[in-house]
């Protein structure tokens, strides 16, 4: 099979006497979506700052496109294809929809702190921006302040963000947290849109997205990945049930 | 940052409004002369060099978000070289700028290198501190005054010629200065680096995630702000025809901080309009009672808790009334 995009290995974090990623393992090959789903406060967020390098795993390594980043910076797994969105919304406010995905575009561009070249009105820039905004369908609001777009907005907006970096892998921290239902059903479709171009790597809650989407799920319990597998089979897994799911129905 | 953002300035009137304060400043002289009022040249001189100082602020302080407490030091540098090289006898300014330019970036790089690995609070202190340590620095340099500060005994020349010893030249050498910060700072800010840079204001974080590297950009943005500070010192020290310790004050930075706020943060005209209302509220009070101070300092807190986006913010809501863009 192909060489996975991403891949951690014995990965080891504790806050204090709180162990929140103990002996994780999992990897996410080209194209898939990967899900990790798991209660509140299992770690999931604490594991996706550890593989865009926000945070230092203790023990284990992390391997990016065949690279070991472990130790890396968020700059540099950037650079090396990484992309993410984040749990909390994280945009430029002050930008325009459309500069925010073009900055994004200029990270990765020849001269990203050129001091000559207009940023503005650089078509090499918000050309790649529109197509990006396209795809997730905010290119109407291109113009807007990022800070005035609605919740959903934001995190469509994010995604944009993380599509023109043209990445292999992107991170997906809860993209449909506090989003309306509607809006969320936009993002899952996105996603669904995105399967077989990207290495995906999900968190989210929406059991039903997940199971839709997914092409694995893993579950992680106080840190611990108690099952790893397809869809139906983490669905019918006992461990998974009594532990996760049981408690969420 | 917090709070509600201040009133966006329309493009036309971020167009508008630097060539209506250039226009003017240029025919001040003019006015002047005509009125016998030539000492006005002299303040409106002042008024364009700190003008100089508080721009440059602008860009790491507004563009930036970088709350530096300690810009007076850059300013300082300039200040204290030229007058050193004038006391030295090697006071032309072929030398003078180039020596500044790279004392500035130096320390700059230095100071940066370090504060820019803190934020908010304690990036204010730690450039706090250097600010202060320039300031003692300075009063430790007995051969050229100390505490007492060193009087210039000539003006810098420049190629040989003492082109700045008339007030006419000067006033004008320091507005082509100014109009050069200007652009200078303003294409920055258009460019590819100053998106950059406003990006790291907002969200380092998402920065740092892009794959830009925020130290860097931070920094390389607080060197060229200190080296256009730099510039506004050599022609400060030209002016006064005097240097002392006193320049490097907290106090000091702490003015061109207000400049900005007053001017309106990031907005880059609006720092030469708030270096401007600033000196001349203050030439104002000062001539009305001794104790101006205790006036204007409540007259400031008073504009910055009632006016969002300053003097620029202002402006863009008087234009905007009649059918202005919103968002
Ligand atoms: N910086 C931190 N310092 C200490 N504890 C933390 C920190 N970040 C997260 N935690 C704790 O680690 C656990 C896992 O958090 P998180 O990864 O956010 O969980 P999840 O995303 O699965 O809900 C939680 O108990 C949380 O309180
Ligand atoms: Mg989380």
């Amino acid at each position: 099979m192909t060489e996975p995009v991403i891949r951690l290995a014995g990965l080891n974090k504790a806050f204090g006497a709180l162990v929140v990623t103990d002996t994780v393992s999992l990897d996410v090959r080209p194209g898939e979506i990967h899900a990790l789903i798991g209660p509140n406060g299992a770690g999931k967020t604490t594991l996706i700052h550890q593989i865009a390098g926000t945070l230092t795993p203790d023990s284990g390594t992390i391997t990016i496109g065949g690279q070991d980043m472990t130790a890396a910076s968020p700059q540099a797994r950037s650079r090396a294809g990484l992309a993410r969105t984040f749990q909390i919304t994280s945009i430029i406010p002050s930008l325009s929809v459309e500069a925010n995905v073009a900055l994004a575009v200029q990270a990765h561009c020849a001269h990203p702190l050129s001091f000559f070249r207009t940023a503005a009105t650089d078509d090499t820039l918000n050309g790649p921006a529109r197509a990006a905004l396209e795809r997730v369908g905010l290119i109407e609001r291109r113009s807007m302040r990022a800070g005035a777009l609605s919740h959903g907005e934001k995190r469509a907006l994010e995604i944009a963000m993380a599509l023109a970096l043209e990445p292999r892998a992107i991170l997906f921290d809860e993209p449909m947290a506090g989003v309306s239902r509607e809006e969320s059903g936009r993002i899952v479709d996105l996603l669904a849109s995105l399967k077989g171009r990207y290495a995906m790597l999900l968190v989210e809650h929406d059991m039903e997205a997940v199971f839709s989407l997914a092409d694995r799920v893993s579950v992680l319990v106080y840190g611990r990945i108690i099952a790893s597998g397809t869809a139906d089979e983490v669905r019918t897994n006992p461990e998974v049930k009594t532990a996760y799911i049981g408690e969420d129905a | 940052m917090s709070g509600a953002p201040p009133p966006a300035l329309s493009p036309r009137l971020n167009r508008l409004a630097p060539l209506v304060i250039f226009a003017l400043l240029a025919l001040a002289p003019l006015v002047a002369h005509a009125l016998g009022a030539g000492h006005w040249v002299s303040l409106l001189t002042r008024v364009m060099i700190l003008a100089i100082a508080a721009l440059s602020l602008d860009l790491i302080l507004g563009l930036g978000g970088m709350v530096s407490f300690g810009h007076a030091a850059f300013v300082g540098i300039g200040a204290y070289m030229a007058g050193i090289l004038v006391h030295e006898g090697i006071g032309d300014l072929l030398v003078t700028v180039p020596v500044v330019l790279v004392c500035c970036a130096f320390y700059g790089a230095f100071t940066g290198a370090i504060s820019l690995r803190t934020q908010g609070v304690a990036f204010i202190m730690i450039t706090l501190a250097f600010g202060q340590m320039a300031y003692f620095f300075a009063q430790a340099l007995y051969r050229y005054g100390g505490d007492d500060g060193l009087t210039l005994n000539a003006r810098s020349t420049l190629a040989g010629f003492a082109v700045l010893n008339n007030k006419l030249v000067f006033f004008y050498i320091v507005l082509a200065v100014l109009v050069a910060s200007f652009l200078l700072i303003r294409g920055l800010a258009g460019s590819r680096f100053g998106r950059a840079l406003t990006g790291c204001r907002d969200n380092a974080t998402r920065m740092a995630s892009l794959g830009y590297d925020v130290l860097r950009i931070r920094l390389t943005a607080f060197v060229i702000s200190g080296m256009i500070a730099g510039v506004a010192g050599i022609l400060l020290a030209n002016h006064t025809e005097f240097v002392s310790p006193a320049y490097i004050a907290w106090q000091r930075s702490g003015e061109f901080i207000f400049m900005v706020i007053i001017g309106g943060l990031g907005s880059l005209w609006g720092a030469i309009a708030g270096a401007a209302a600033f000196l001349l509220i203050e030439e104002g009070l000062s001539g009305v009672t001794e104790h101006w101070k205790a006036i204007f300092g409540p007259l400031i807190i008073l504009f910055v808790l009632f006016t969002r986006g300053g003097i620029a913010g202002f402006v863009a809501r008087l234009t905007n009334r009649n059918g202005g863009g919103h968002d």
